[in-house]
């Protein structure tokens, strides 16, 4: 009984985020876009040779990933700060951090998720073999949470402040840096012929420990924020 | 002992104990100083490898050691500040950030200014320079987020949460980067790892350390002072110390 009502929320929550997210299309697109104009500006600076891109196109990726996401932050809390839901959610009786969660899954959905079907096109852009392109798109489908669930703080921490998301950036983008270094330190290794287990399971460890901690995170930043 | 700790957490107490120890300590960091430093120059003995340069060290170890000293307080007090909302504590927190930058920085300038003539480049890619520049972009960013919240209290409170965000991620950007450091570099750097330091090079060395913890001190006990009474300026202990007794306006 308490199972489905609190799965009802979730969906609930998880249903109008995802609605008005599509509804919404140039706050959907934008993101991605931004993201393939990075990685076009990369074959543009550092030249078009095949080998140096191949190499390259990991970090590329990666980088331009973390940048995307980091401006997709701010949609989180902010409309539903404005017109004063977010408050009204925090007060409801609900069980708060699967409100949050749910928050958190309709941005992944809307953000991450597209991103990783842009991924496979920008790696025809910069020549990555099938090999590497899948673990590639591993590394993006366990790392890509980790940038909203630990994006989703800073997004909170920063929710109704002016400039929020220049400072969302300077607040996440040092913590992201872990991530960046196994997940192209994956595909390389791919590329070398070595083992990708050690990243991956440390990719996935990170995954587990954001889940676990991060919506408390959340849900105490937002309280601080809404007092 | 609870009694005497939420006695101490009133601002008006903690105005009255900083104003007694803060000189001391100070006293205490200048003397401190002044014989580390003569140790550091005079009684520790040249490195055999690295010559007089190695010297540096005597600025360069306490520094980086009171960055990560300074965050740990930092995230501590931020702590204590969400549990008992007490205004102390978010004062102290708030008054760790700049120390902390402050010390990180001298502790990425020595390490450059001792990079220099030993790696032959002010900068390295090493593993632990470069946990101590992103611990570094931890320190601005609190920063930032303290300066763009505009009430006192909320401030402190979401700076503790980033705070603490950071104390988790600490030991992950630690590990990483050195794992990443020996993916990409190899043994091409000779660093300092001697197993041992020679007992007259150690000496002066925690003798600056103490000197740093003491400096460290009385200047975050004097800024939170000054953050007390910021706030406080409304109460009634405050206008009396300010206005000269009896008078009124």
């Amino acid at each position: 009984m308490i199972m489905a009502k609190t799965s009802g929320l979730y969906l609930t929550i998880l249903k109008r985020d995802l609605m008005l997210g599509l509804r919404n299309q140039s706050d959907l697109v934008n993101p991605l876009l931004f993201f393939i104009i990075v990685v076009t500006l990369f074959p543009l600076t550092i030249g078009p040779e095949q080998a140096t891109l191949r190499q390259l196109a990991p970090g590329i990726v990666w980088v331009a990933a973390v940048l995307a996401s980091s401006l997709s932050l701010d949609g989180i809390f902010r409309s539903d700060y404005e017109d004063g839901s977010l408050e009204q959610m925090l007060l409801s009786p609900q069980p708060k951090l699967l409100l949050i969660m749910a928050k958190i899954s309709a941005h992944w959905l809307l953000s991450g998720a597209p991103l990783i079907l842009f991924v496979l096109f920008s790696g025809v852009l910069l020549y990555l073999p099938t090999g590497s392109m899948l673990t590639l798109l591993v590394t993006l489908l366990l790392g890509t949470p980790v940038l909203s669930l630990i994006g989703a703080i800073a997004a909170a921490l920063t929710v109704g402040l002016r400039s929020s998301g220049l400072l969302q950036a300077l607040l996440i983008l040092p913590l992201f840096m872990p991530l960046l270094i196994f997940a192209v330190s994956a595909v390389s290794n791919v590329n070398r012929g070595l083992s990708v287990t050690g990243e991956f399971y440390f990719l996935g460890a990170m995954l587990v420990l954001a889940l676990t901690l991060a919506p408390f995170a959340v849900l105490a930043s937002l309280k601080i924020r809404m007092a | 002992m609870w009694e005497w700790l939420i006695k101490f957490a009133s601002p008006m107490n903690f105005y009255l104990l900083v104003n007694r120890f803060a000189p001391w300590l100070g006293r205490a960091a200048v003397v401190l100083f002044a014989v580390g430093l003569y140790g550091a120059f005079f009684y520790a003995p040249a490195d055999y490898q690295q010559g007089e340069s190695f010297r540096i060290i005597y600025v360069h170890v306490p520094s980086a050691w009171m960055s990560m000293f300074v965050y740990m307080t930092m995230a501590g007090a931020g702590a204590a500040g969400l549990v008992w909302k007490t205004k102390v504590s978010d004062a102290i927190a708030r008054s760790c950030a700049p120390l902390g930058a402050s010390f990180t920085f001298l502790a990425l300038a020595t390490g450059s200014l001792w990079g220099k003539p030993m790696w032959g480049t002010w900068w390295v890619w090493d593993a632990r320079l470069t946990a101590e520049l992103i611990l570094l972009f931890l320190y601005l960013g609190y920063i930032a987020l303290q300066s763009a919240i505009d009430d006192r209290r909320m401030a402190a409170r979401a700076g503790a949460v980033l705070a603490l965000v950071g104390v988790v991620n600490i030991p992950i950007i630690h590990y990483s980067v050195e794992w990443w450091n020996t993916l990409h570099q190899g043994p091409t750097i000779t660093k300092m790892d001697t197993p041992s330091i020679h007992v007259d090079m150690l000496i002066p060395l925690l003798v600056m350390i103490a000197a740093f913890m003491c400096y460290f001190f009385a200047l975050v006990l004097v800024r939170a002072r000054v953050e007390i009474i910021e706030q406080e300026r409304n109460s009634k202990w405050v206008q009396e110390l300010v206005l000269p007794p009896g008078g009124h306006k």
